[in-house]
């Protein structure tokens, strides 16, 4: 009782720092998923759903063009190919699944760029909850598009104005929410971040990621590659592909957003590097490594890419960075719309500015890659493209 | 005077305010009126950018308070400037974290603080900053809600002093019309050896009053104090809690009245 449990803890990172109202609903939500994953017809049923609905397996993709360019062999592993455009699919039918199970009635989620939103109101719509999402009144307007397909999709998207009215908020907004709603309410988060046992529920539906990479480069390549290289937000796609991987002698590298620069200002970064650049505090439940001011308060991270932009980061890899098993970088505004128009000509794959990223970073730094190497592709960049085009008009 | 004290003097009506709400000068000032009024604790809460235990009126204080310059060190200033009411620290565990446990109770204990109320810090996590509390003989306040089970309850207890604030009802802060049946029975499931204040969704003076009389030992006003302050209506807030003081005073008295006849 009056320590929990170390496998909730990630040396000193992770935890469960909320309001006593939010304990018991996340005790319950860590028995059912310990339950549930031992259990032959949830993950028989998972299992179908990820291949017949979400398209699973995704294809580990040698990119013949971008090697020769870079004079490395690299593979892309195409979670851009996923329904709904990104790998958030594979951990919202998880955990859709599990509040399935638990009888849940209701979906809450919060969103930023709106893809989470947009994975979370089809499974919201393929298992018959009642859905809605909290999204900050400033990436309303930044996303328009997102807002109408969450709607199609049957979902209602709540405004959030408080605060600085985007993703940090409106996963405040989720949790004082669940905080009312929890016995009717299933809170489908959506990255590796927030208090036990997100972080690790998350990890476990992403996993899947890695699980294929390592056994097709070994069909492919008959040995594990020298690194992978994944982009880090709030942390789920690296810690997807990453997990299957920690115990190999495999370089991981986590790409974070360094947007405009290095810069911190009274109320917000230029960047959302919080790996990198934060330092260790408590946001929306969790220790792990914050952009915050002197005091306390938290900055408002920024990137052109809206699913780096948060201020913080998953215990586990601020854990992992901290252990030296995993390495960072940043790849700034720059070096994203650099990856994403040359992986666009090079290969016909247009990324994720997320994922572009990661692709940039991989392009600048070859020496870091070794002989073979894995580019975790999170996402497919069609969303991102009155992004691009307002960025090349500046 | 310490918590303990304040307990077995009275049924305390414990009143929050957000520390540099509207502004830092102006938050001595609106203390001491609160304490004129009839305030017997001063609940301080130190504004933080993710109030994610807080609804609209404390997250719109909080906002204005930060935007207004206010920070920790201004925190204790203002805190110490405070007189002649016992004075509890409010605030995110971040804010603590930052500054250091143990500077942050030392700096508690030298501006005349004496309880602290860490909404985000549940038991499990709050070993570190009850050490350091303990350490400048300041009080961690626990929370229990109408979820925490018996048996965490009792955990709870255990590792508490000074009061545990008993949360009224699940959700965030913020005013509302009634309490609840399961406010009542909270109250009945946390057993009296340590008192017991009753917050959350107490806005009126007689929500205090029947708090007081299901067993409540202090009853905590927030957002509906807030909310006046907000709007510069701060007659209106001397008022209010003259009004909820003589409410809970009412039903002392005529309880104790009734134990003497039987």
């Amino acid at each position: 009782m009056d320590e929990i449990s170390c496998e909730v803890r990630f040396g000193r990172y992770g935890g469960r720092f909320v309001p006593e109202t939010l304990v018991q609903p996340l005790v319950e939500l860590a028995e059912a998923f310990e339950r549930l994953r031992a259990d032959p017809e949830f993950s028989g049923e998972l299992s179908k759903l990820m291949r017949d609905f979400a398209g699973r397996p995704t294809p580990l993709y040698r990119a013949e063009n971008l090697s020769r360019a870079i004079g490395r062999d690299v593979y892309l592993k195409r979670e851009d190919l996923l329904h709904g455009g990104a790998h958030k699919i594979n951990n919202t039918l998880g955990q859709g699944l599990l509040a399935k199970y638990m009888k849940k009635k209701r979906l809450i989620a919060e969103t930023g760029a709106g893809q989470h939103g947009v994975a979370t109101a089809i499974v919201g719509a393929l298992l018959g909850f009642e859905t809605e999402i909290y999204m900050g009144e400033v990436d309303i307007e930044r996303q328009r598009m997102n807002v109408y397909r969450m709607e199609l999709l049957g979902a209602r998207v709540i405004p959030v104005r408080s605060g600085s009215r985007t993703l940090k908020d409106a996963i405040n907004e989720a949790l004082r929410d669940w905080a009312a709603s929890y016995e009717s309410t299933h809170y489908l988060l959506g990255t590796v971040a927030g208090p036990h046992p997100y972080p690790s529920i998350v990890r476990e539906f992403q996993r899947v990621i890695g699980d294929e990479t390592k056994s097709q480069i070994l069909a492919e390549e008959k040995r594990l590659p020298d690194s992978i290289v994944a982009c880090v937000g709030g942390g789920s796609n690296a810690m997807g592909i990453f997990t299957p991987f920690i115990e190999d002698d495999v370089r991981l590298i986590a790409v974070e957003a360094g947007g405009r620069g290095q810069g911190m200002g009274t109320h917000s970064a230029e960047h959302g590097a919080s790996l990198a650049f934060g330092d260790p505090g408590v946001l929306h439940g969790a220790m792990t490594k914050i952009l915050q001011d002197p005091y306390g308060q938290i900055l408002e991270s920024y990137s052109i890419a809206a699913g780096l932009d948060y201020p913080g980061v998953g215990p586990e890899l601020a854990h992992l960075v901290e252990t030296g098993r995993v390495e960072t970088a940043t790849a700034g505004d720059k070096t994203a719309i650099m990856g994403f128009k040359a992986l666009s000509k090079l290969e016909g794959i247009i990324p994720a500015l997320e994922s572009a990223h990661a692709v940039g970073y991989a392009i600048e730094h070859p020496e870091m890659l070794g002989e073979l190497s894995v580019i975790n592709i999170s996402g497919r960049g069609d969303k991102d493209l009155h992004t691009v085009i307002a960025y090349e008009s500046v | 005077m310490n918590l303990s004290e304040v307990f077995r003097r009275c049924k305390p009506l414990i009143v929050y305010i957000c520390a540099g709400d509207p502004s830092p000068d102006e938050t001595v000032e609106i203390a001491e009126r609160i304490v004129r009024a009839g305030a017997d604790v001063l609940e301080l809460g130190l504004p933080h950018s993710d109030p994610i235990a807080d609804g609209p009126v404390i997250q719109a204080a909080s906002q204005r308070a930060i935007a207004a310059g206010m920070n920790t060190d201004l925190y204790f200033d203002i805190a110490s400037r405070i007189d002649g009411v016992p004075k509890v620290f409010m605030g995110y565990y971040n804010m603590v974290y930052r500054r250091g446990l143990d500077r942050f109770a030392s700096d508690c204990k030298a501006s005349g603080i004496c309880g602290m109320i860490v909404p985000d810090l549940p038991v499990e996590e709050s070993r570190p900053l009850r050490e350091a509390a303990s350490r400048h003989g300041i009080d961690l306040i626990n929370m229990i809600a109408p979820n925490t089970p018996d048996k965490r309850i009792l955990e709870i207890i255990s590792l508490s002093s000074g009061f545990v604030y008993l949360v009224a009802r699940s959700g965030v802060t913020g005013a509302s019309a009634d309490l609840q049946e399961s406010t009542r029975h909270l109250i009945e499931r946390v057993p009296p050896v340590i008192p017991r204040a009753v917050g959350f969704g107490v806005s009126r003076p007689e929500h205090a009053a029947e708090l007081v009389r299901a067993g409540a030992d202090g009853v905590i006003v927030g957002s509906a104090c807030v909310d006046l302050i907000g709007r510069s209506e701060l007659d209106q807030l001397e008022d209010l809690i003259r009004r909820m003081k003589r409410a809970m005073t009412e039903v002392s008295v005529k309880s104790a009245a009734s134990i003497r006849q039987s």
